[in-house]
């Protein structure tokens, strides 16, 4: 049997762990939400901040453009190209991606992974077109999902331009049709949950975790180390992605992780 | 000068980027003669095994074949790894390099695929790729499909069973999983590769 008497394996090496990623929301070149970090020159600057958040433990950095105006996309691309240089950990970047073009210079910038929204509701073939060019492992397709309440009970609908605009369509649906165009993650974010700091949606996390194969990264509402908790074990999502939790209840990633790691999730640790 | 090879299969920033760190001179080709001189070459990947039939078709395959031959340092990343075997049910017309026995194939259903994070490596010792980089160290994949455990599988994880995680054999290396984008125990096989 190759390879087989020299491999212990299974049980002391045997867990893809939960990934926990940091965001930046950056505007005109600055992370708007500070982070609560300690000997920083600079506590907005996306580069320090990301390097700060790499070196606390966070399994993937994601930096969001959240004004993408034309005139600000110079000054992305340098703070993108400015936090690559010394990140070694998953680099997402999104906001106003609306056409490979865009998509082209965000990696060569240095992005791993791009994350498309608006645009892929717009036009969901640019989902295989990046995907095709750079790889389905690349291309992020962000969910913002409203709950509707009915007579039926209750669904999802995507949002778009922010989550400002309604578009009438199904959250499940349209993450089935991400995935079949070539998805490579979902990153679902509840609107109503967002800035709420009471908790990510586990229902709705649950409800797109059954519908797709591909991960399904959980975002907004975490107010505290349990939510994660929650989130893991009753969504059952693959990663969960926080902002502004780093600055007013938990001083890094290294925290939340010792957290988890006392529940018994699975993370990468020491990290 | 290390050849960093572009085949239009997804993104080199970071790998050459991981080795501009490391101070290592490097370059993204895609031109057979510089391959051809490069002291070590590496042979990134991202997407479809499909994808390395383009290396056939540019001149590449056969001035890296050349270079391998010649004792030089190959460093296969991801689908790069899988292109070191003979082949992929991803792709079955298209023929891998065949420098290690089998075939890559699909996780098995039970699992989640792809296979996306953070995972362990149980290590084998003696391995120069690996060499400062324990077991249960955490690397990042990115993969629905994986290499079978042979002789040369130098480090291998568990997810749906065994597979191979990285091979070596004399002057050729692969690994599954993005040594650019591990972290510390990353850099540390990139450098190891850079050094020899």
């Amino acid at each position: 049997m190759p390879g087989s008497p020299c491999w212990r394996i299974s049980a002391a090496y045997n867990m893809l762990t939960k990934r926990i990623i940091a965001c930046l929301d950056v505007d005109a070149g600055r992370v708007v939400k500070g982070v609560k970090f300690l000997n920083l020159r600079d506590a907005g600057d996306p580069a320090e901040l990301a390097a700060a958040h790499s070196r606390a433990g966070a399994d993937e950095i994601v930096l969001l453009d959240i004004s993408a105006t034309h005139e600000n996309r110079a000054i992305l691309l340098d703070a993108v190209r400015r936090a690559a240089r010394e990140l070694f950990v998953p680099f997402t970047v999104g906001g106003g991606i609306r056409s490979l073009e865009d998509a082209a210079a965000v990696f060569d910038a240095g992005a791993d992974k791009i994350s498309i929204n608006s645009a892929a509701l717009a036009d969901p073939a640019l989902i295989t077109r990046i995907g095709e060019r750079y790889g389905s492992q690349a291309v992020i397709v962000a969910v913002d999902a409203k709950r509707i309440l009915s007579d039926n009970g209750a669904h999802w609908e995507v949002r778009s331009a922010g989550g400002r605009k309604p578009t009438g369509r199904d959250a499940i649906e349209w993450v089935r049709e991400a995935e079949s165009r070539g998805a490579g993650e979902i990153l679902l974010t509840s609107m109503d949950r967002d800035g709420t700091r009471d908790g990510f949606d586990c229902e709705l996390t649950a409800a797109v975790v059954d519908a797709t194969s591909i991960p399904v990264i959980a975002s907004g509402g975490a107010g505290g180390p349990q939510h994660f908790v929650t989130v893991f074990r009753e969504g059952r999502a693959d990663a969960a992605l926080a902002a502004s939790i780093f600055h007013f209840s938990l001083n890094s990633v290294a925290e939340l992780k010792q957290e988890l790691r006392a529940a018994g999730v699975p993370v990468r640790w020491p990290c | 000068m290390i050849a960093i090879v572009d085949y239009r299969a997804g993104n080199l920033v970071s790998v050459k980027k991981a080795v501009d760190h490391l101070g290592f001179a490097c370059a993204i080709t895609s031109d057979p003669m510089v391959v051809e001189r490069a002291e070590k070459i590496i042979v990134p990947g991202v997407g479809h095994f499909a994808a390395t039939s383009a290396l056939d078709s540019s001149g590449l395959r056969s001035a890296i074949t050349g270079a391998i031959d010649r004792q030089i340092p190959f460093f296969g990343i991801c689908v790069g790894m899988q292109w070191m075997f003979a082949a992929s049910e991803e792709a079955p017309g298209v023929s891998g390099l065949g420098v290690f026995p089998g075939e890559c194939a699909h996780f098995p259903q039970e699992v989640k695929a792809p296979h996306v994070g953070w995972n362990q490596l149980e290590v084998k010792d003696g391995s120069r790729l690996l060499r400062g980089v324990p077991s249960g160290a955490f690397v990042y994949f990115t993969h629905s499909y994986r290499a079978p455990l042979v002789a040369e599988t130098v480090a291998c994880c568990n997810y749906g069973g065994a597979f191979s995680a990285a091979v070596e054999r004399e002057h050729l290396f692969g690994a599954q999983f993005h040594p650019e984008k591990s972290g510390d125990a990353g850099l540390t096989m990139l450098e190891n590769f850079c050094r020899l």
